[in-house]
């Protein structure tokens, strides 16, 4: 572990299993979403991580086993020393303070029966950080850091942009203090300009407080703007890691490369190639065989179905690495 | 003659808070065979003018003035019986959800030959025929066999191609399409861009597709309008609107998109948000947000002008890049102060 480690993922698994129904158990029918499958990443001070990959890749699962919201299948998740997937519920509330989650939908994530001030206050209330009229200070506070006005404090979500409720829910996070702070695509629900509101408000934080941040998206070109470091996501593995600038440029993963080639360009006459990846991301429940990217793999032999596990993360460079032995096939111009 | 021209739109929502303005004097036109791309943030009026022109608003929305004239015909004239039969045969939409616009109890095949056995004088075998013809054409594998599934069954992406097929199955002339690709991942978003593309030309459809993402009007539109609170502020060729934009809501638009390869540490924002559209704003409704707003926009709306010479558009502007600021009919004493660079082949909006 390296020294500005915050937080390290060794071989963490989530699975789900579909046998929680009346049904399923009568017949035995189990079937196991391999959503999370053996991800190592570490999260560095003071660092944005990002996390991308398309819908169903894990992403998400994956944020939220390691801060406990889902308990881990399998592996470990080290904060500060202590392996968080090991911890009971009342031993992982004294680390709620330190990793916090902000979500990706607003309208969904603040209770609507309570005011501003309740929905901050109610983790300094949790945690005995501050009552009555200290506490009533730090949510104004807390309203400004984030680009609101006090006189909100008294209001209901509902009374809000979504832009807004989404500064509610950073405020929520910043509330007890953390270190570590999960955002869920925190601004897919949003308009550009609102968005680009958004991430400015979250690079200056992370300047102010010192935070580090794990980045989930789908959205590459977000990412490349916060991030410094990248991790990308398919059917529950990290297939390439590495500094934001040598995730964006040669040598890719195929899959990366696919993605990227996959913006579209806010240019009339931009007149690249673009790598088409056919058909969509296959079931994790019966994941194929091999490199699980081969079924549409551009650049795919067929000594790639037939390997025993996925291909390991191999360096490229001091800090990049991707899990495609293959890698120098993928033609870029 | 355009294949659809619609003149000084007005859609209104009466609500308990007082009239919504969703759609404010929009005019504009689409050529047969043209894509037209209509860009906006949420509440900007797009969709709404959209169900406008399939008479799709309800109570208590109201078209309360304007024209749609399609094919020459004026549909806002025309009875229910009339309107009927039109949508889904001559004018088909696509929306943005594919899960909420298929019925999840009949399979595919039976929600496309509905529509076409409604539209055409056919049997039922040969209704069956043209849905699995259609189904092959946006791409679906083995489409004789997956015609008896249902839409759980397919994917996402899947399940916008069938929705797609839906509208196609009775080759309408227009096609709107509602942020079709906005629920979808961008591998899969980059499929259906395609196909749209392959098929407009294969069908010489034009579409009407309502955006919020510059980059997909850049890829597949010829010509484009931005909204802004329920009005036009810009209208011209996708090229002429990206490398020369004349309104400052559009110029803000562009520079807050990210980048990759751009490389910069604050991203430019819009102050503030879209006004309520109860109380629109005295004079511009982009005057609290605009940078270079004066006092003059406080008291003035400005009208769709040509930007080289300051004289009003004309109509539904088939051709030319208009533009709603005061400072291209002289009434600001500053200028519009913002430079295009082109970065690498890339467009850069600063």
């Amino acid at each position: 572990m390296a020294d500005d480690t915050l937080l390290e993922v060794e071989g963490l698994t989530k699975h789900y299993t579909t046998d929680e129904g009346f049904l399923d158990r009568l017949f035995g029918d189990k079937e196991v979403v391999r959503a999370v499958d053996g991800v190592d990443l570490e999260v560095r001070e003071g660092e944005t991580l990002g996390l991308v990959g398309e819908s169903g890749c894990g992403k998400s699962s994956l944020g939220r086993t390691m801060l406990g919201l889902e308990e881990a299948t399998a592996g470990s998740v080290t904060y500060d020393g202590v392996d968080l997937t090991t911890l009971s519920e009342s031993e992982m509330r004294p680390y709620r303070t330190d990793v916090q989650f902000i979500f990706q939908n607003p309208f969904a994530s603040l209770n609507p029966r309570l005011t501003v001030e309740d929905i901050i206050g109610e983790a300094m209330d949790i945690h005995g950080i501050a009552s009555g009229q200290e506490r009533h200070e730090e949510v104004v506070d807390l309203l400004e850091t984030v680009g609101l006005k006090a006189s909100h404090a008294t209001r209901y979500p509902h009374e809000f942009s979504g832009g807004q409720r989404q500064r509610i829910g950073i405020a929520r996070a910043l509330a007890v203090d953390p270190d570590f702070i999960v955002c869920d695509e925190p601004v897919s629900a949003l308009d550009v300009s609102v968005q680009a509101q958004i991430l400015n408000l979250l690079d200056d934080l992370q300047d102010e407080f010192g935070l580090s941040y794990l980045f989930i998206a789908h959205d590459l070109s977000v990412v490349e703007h916060i991030a410094d470091r990248v991790a990308v996501m398919y059917l529950g593995e990290v297939v390439e890691v590495g500094p934001t600038e040598e995730i964006f440029s040669p040598p890719y993963h195929p899959y990366t490369h696919a993605l990227l080639s996959a913006i579209p360009e806010p240019d009339p006459l931009w007149d690249g190639d673009r790598v088409l990846l056919e058909g969509s991301v296959p079931s994790p429940m019966n994941p194929p065989s091999g490199c699980k990217f081969h079924t549409r793999c551009p650049i795919a032999r067929d000594e790639c179905a037939e390997w025993d596990e996925h291909p390991s993360l191999e360096a490229v460079s001091d800090e990049h690495q991707i899990a495609c032995p293959f890698h120098e096939d993928v033609q870029h111009g | 003659m355009a294949l659809l021209e619609v003149e000084d739109l007005e859609t209104r929502f009466y609500t308990e808070d007082g009239a919504v303005n969703a759609v404010n004097e929009v005019s504009y036109s689409i050529d047969a065979g043209e894509t037209f791309g209509v860009v906006g943030e949420s509440g900007a009026g797009k969709s709404v003018t959209s169900l406008s022109l399939m008479r799709l608003i309800e109570n208590p929305g109201r078209i309360e003035g304007g024209e749609i004239r399609f094919k020459g015909r004026d549909l806002l004239s025309l009875s229910d019986e009339e309107m009927r039969s039109l949508r889904g045969n001559e004018i088909a939409m696509v929306f943005q959800d594919p899960l909420t616009a298929l019925n999840p109890v009949y399979t595919i095949g039976e929600q496309i030959a509905e529509a076409v056995r409604l539209h055409r004088d056919v049997t039922d075998a040969e209704a069956r025929e043209r849905a699995i013809e259609v189904l092959d054409s946006v791409g679906i594998p083995e489409p004789a066999s997956r015609y008896d599934d249902y839409p759980h069954e397919f994917s996402g992406g899947m399940q916008q191609r069938v929705v797609i097929a839906i509208a196609l199955s009775c080759e309408p002339d227009l096609l709107i399409c509602d942020e079709p690709t906005t629920a979808l991942d961008v591998t899969i978003e980059a499929q259906i861009l395609e196909l749209l593309d392959d098929l407009s030309e294969e069908y010489d459809m034009a579409i009407q597709f309502i955006t919020h993402d510059l980059g997909v009007v850049a890829e597949i539109c010829d010509r484009m309008m931005v909204m802004y609170a329920g009005e036009v502020v810009e209208r011209g060729d996708v090229e002429d609107v990206y490398y020369d934009p004349q309104h400052p809501y559009t110029v803000g638009l562009m520079s807050s998109i990210p980048r990759i390869g751009a490389d910069i540490d604050e991203l430019a924002t819009i102050p503030g948000t879209m006004p309520d559209l109860v109380e629109l704003p005295p004079g511009c409704s982009f005057h609290p947000r605009c940078p270079f707003a004066e006092e003059a926009c406080t008291r003035t709306d400005p009208q769709l002008v040509d930007p080289e010479t300051g004289a009003p558009a004309d109509g539904m502007g088939a051709d030319g890049h208009v533009a709603a600021c005061l400072a291209h009919t002289g009434d600001l004493q500053g200028d519009l102060d913002y430079t295009v660079e082109v970065v690498d082949d890339d467009t850069e909006a600063e």
